[in-house]
């Protein structure tokens, strides 16, 4: 419904009306902005926080690493958005549901995915719940909310309007939160996502972390707008820009974005500013579209040294309790790697199942048909091949399959 | 004649189309400055300037509509979609609009100048979405055109025949030999014909059929086969839509006996097609049922990616088949 007064002259508005501030309570130092209040976060969440954010970075670095040497086909850095994507995490209930793009591990590392875990869907095992299917940090987590990430940008963002609005009539008290680059706010699956979950009153927290890039386009040439949180006016719908290396302010920001909407049933849009520290992927070189000096400029803004710095002056974490830390996840890295790595392919079965409920009779023909020509040609499909020879397979330590 | 692999063979045709036409744009996501993601599009902004070569926002239903729109205004864009995979939300634009301009408006309008560009193909550790082939989608759609080259000479010739070819154009290209496929490419302008396949290997007992990134895979094959004394004819069909179905008969009358292979998955798949025009064409011809090499009825896999390929192994088995049967 329109309801505004009449005017009579052509008198146009160019877009510019609505200025956003950016919400900030923690200075880079450490310390609160003048005014600003901390959220109420007792020792052991923030620790919690923190060790997330930690280990999401540390398994970044050893993870890329490893795609260089290697070992790993691909992978992506949620490098300087630990953040953002830790602190909405936690001010959610470990029930509400996640529908993330594909940057947001540390989201799974805060509601603890093992490094097991992440390590099987890397190698794609045949732990990995996904079943060996999908490229590298395609996570998923039945048990911990965290729906199975798609390659496709914004696919999830209407699904996240939808499944909310489940929750909404399921009564449960329960809300979705979905993650999205200021790229894929581009695609008309955002706009179709937002107008929805105003019209149907859904509570849905539109998360975008507006990194600055989308691979190698600026956001400058991504939209003419000031970012993308003024959109939210022209559905109705409550939104928020918050310094997305500032723990505290996204933590606080989701806290009552949650509150809107699970208690009022309006969905909330978050714009999170931040910065894609690391390349867009282990295929990407930065250096081919943004200088040294720009990603410098932004190292300097580490939302995990602005929080290692506020919990120092709380004396809440010390330097020895940080090197332990460190150390203790480096080698937790390396020892979860070099088990899922030694682990087998899943079965060869696993190429028809799940297409649907059950194997159809063309698909178990096709399967037949290609063990067929596997046994004639062993050597060719190894991966195929050692699941068709039970002396092998019996050897295996299989573990109990997780499918969570 | 210099050597080209076919990244560079498909940014030479688009300097060249865009150096002798100013009314030729490249965008898409990651065109501009950057040239791409695969650096299809590399210095075509510098040379051209940002108006005719840059970056979209990422939408590709946002991209094949502007395109359309400018196709319609007399443009002759080149929209690049980053990956055939992601070309889904622009399935309307391009099905019920790209398709169906020129005939809707009893040819009052058309958006003949449109060229869409995307990679495909799988082979690359890029599990269900880096590695689709999803060619027959579009070869259900009259009004479009489907090309796919095979190799860099082709590519070239094949892409400057679609930006200037009357009719909408896609141009699916084989990622997995941007790099890998390197062959002679005049610097010249030229053309190769849509439409029209090409016999790529002359022989007499059985027939394959392929296109794109199944040739070289076909190639394979076929050396295996001739070690065994079979001799096979091959054909690039290099435009699904429409395709040369003269070229393919006219080689089963010869040899009576046809493989047809592809990547895609089998039901729906376009071998089904040939399959289905080569028995009409040819039934009193045939020695043998016509077999089809392609990928299995599910998504494209990431860890079994090489037992599920259509590959050299199994295009031998099904050539050995076809003759024994």
């Amino acid at each position: 419904m329109t309801t505004t007064a009449d005017i009579h002259e052509p008198t146009f508005l160019a877009g510019d009306e609505f200025s956003i501030p950016t919400f900030r309570l923690l200075k880079q130092d450490g310390t609160l902005f003048d005014g600003a209040r901390a959220p109420d976060l007792e020792h052991d969440k923030a620790l919690a926080i923190y060790h997330a954010m930690v280990a999401t970075r540390v398994l970044d670095e050893r993870m890329l690493a490893a795609q260089r040497q290697g070992r790993l086909s691909f992978y992506m850095q949620c490098t300087g958005e630990e953040a953002a994507v830790v602190g909405a995490t936690a001010a959610l209930d470990d029930a509400d549901m996640i529908m993330a793009q594909y940057r947001e591990q540390g989201a799974l590392v805060y509601r603890g995915f093992t490094f097991d875990e992440f390590m099987n869907q890397l190698f794609g095992n045949e732990l990995d719940y996904g079943k060996g299917r999908q490229m590298p940090i395609h996570y998923g987590s039945r048990k911990l909310h965290y729906m199975t990430i798609s390659s496709p940008l914004g696919t999830q963002i209407p699904q996240a309007t939808g499944y909310a609005y489940g929750q909404k009539l399921a009564g449960d008290g329960k809300c979705t939160t979905v993650f999205f680059g200021e790229g894929a706010a581009s695609e008309g699956d955002f706009h179709a996502a937002l107008n929805m979950a105003a019209v149907h009153e859904v509570p849905v927290i539109f998360f975008c972390r507006n990194n600055g890039y989308a691979i190698s386009t600026p956001s400058i040439e991504q939209f003419a707008a000031d970012g993308v949180a003024p959109r939210a006016f022209g559905y109705r719908m409550h939104v928020i820009r918050v310094d997305g290396n500032d723990i505290l302010a996204v933590y606080s920001a989701t806290q009552e974005a949650r509150r809107i909407a699970v208690e009022n049933n309006k969905p909330v849009l978050i714009e999170a500013m931040s910065y894609r520290l690391a390349a867009h992927s282990s295929s990407d070189d930065p250096s081919g579209y943004r200088s040294k000096k720009e990603e410098e400029a932004w190292r300097e803004k580490d939302p995990i040294l602005r929080m290692q710095r506020w919990l120092i002056d709380l004396g809440w974490w010390n330097d020895d309790e940080e090197k332990a830390l460190q150390e203790s996840l480096r080698r937790e890295v390396l020892e979860t790697m070099k088990r899922a790595e030694k682990r087998p392919p899943p079965p060869l079965d696993s190429l028809v199942t799940d297409v649907y409920a059950d194997v159809t009779p063309e698909l178990q023909r096709q399967l037949d048909a290609l063990k067929t020509h596997i046994r004639q040609y062993p050597d060719a499909y190894p991966k195929g091949a050692r699941s068709l020879d039970p002396d092998v397979r019996a050897g295996d330590d299989v573990a109990a399959k997780g499918g969570e | 004649m210099p050597t080209k692999n076919m990244l560079q063979a498909i940014n030479n045709a688009l300097d060249i189309a865009m150096g002798e036409d100013d009314k030729v744009l490249c965008f898409g996501e990651d065109v501009g400055s950057f040239g791409g993601v695969f650096r299809a599009t590399s210095h075509l902004q510098e040379k051209y300037g940002r108006a005719r070569c840059f970056n979209t926002p990422l939408v590709e239903q946002g991209i094949i509509g502007f395109a359309n729109g400018l196709a319609a205004q007399g443009s002759v864009p080149v929209a690049e979609i980053q990956f055939a995979d992601y070309i889904f939300p622009a399935f309307d634009q391009i099905v019920n609009e790209t398709a169906k301009f020129r005939y809707r408006s009893g040819d009052l309008f058309n958006v003949g100048g449109l060229t869409i560009r995307a990679p495909y193909g799988g082979g690359i550790a890029g599990g269900l979405y880096h590695s689709q082939s999803p060619e027959a989608y579009f070869t259900h759609t009259p009004g479009l055109k489907v090309v796919i080259p095979r190799d860099p000479y082709q590519a070239k010739g094949l892409l400057l025949a679609a930006i200037r070819d009357p009719d909408p154009v896609i141009f699916f290209e084989p990622k997995r030999l941007y790099r890998a496929s390197v062959g002679e490419v005049p610097e010249e302008d030229y053309q190769l014909p849509l439409g029209e396949a090409e016999v790529t290997k002359e022989g007499t007992d059985v027939t394959l059929v392929g296109w794109g990134a199944q040739m070289e895979v076909i190639d394979r094959a076929v050396e295996l086969a001739e070690k065994d004394g079979i001799s096979c004819e091959v054909i690039d069909l290099r435009s699904l839509l429409p395709w040369d179905q003269d070229s393919v008969a006219e080689s089963v009358f010869k040899t009576g006996r046809l493989v047809v292979t592809h990547e895609a998955p089998r039901t729906g798949g376009f071998a089904g097609e040939i399959a289905a025009v080569v028995q009409e064409r040819c039934f009193l011809y045939l020695e043998s049922p016509i077999a089809r090499v392609t990928g299995m009825d599910t998504p494209f896999p990431l860890t079994l990616e090489k037992e599920y390929l259509a590959d050299h192994l199994k295009i031998v088995e099904a050539i050995r088949a076809t003759v024994n049967f």
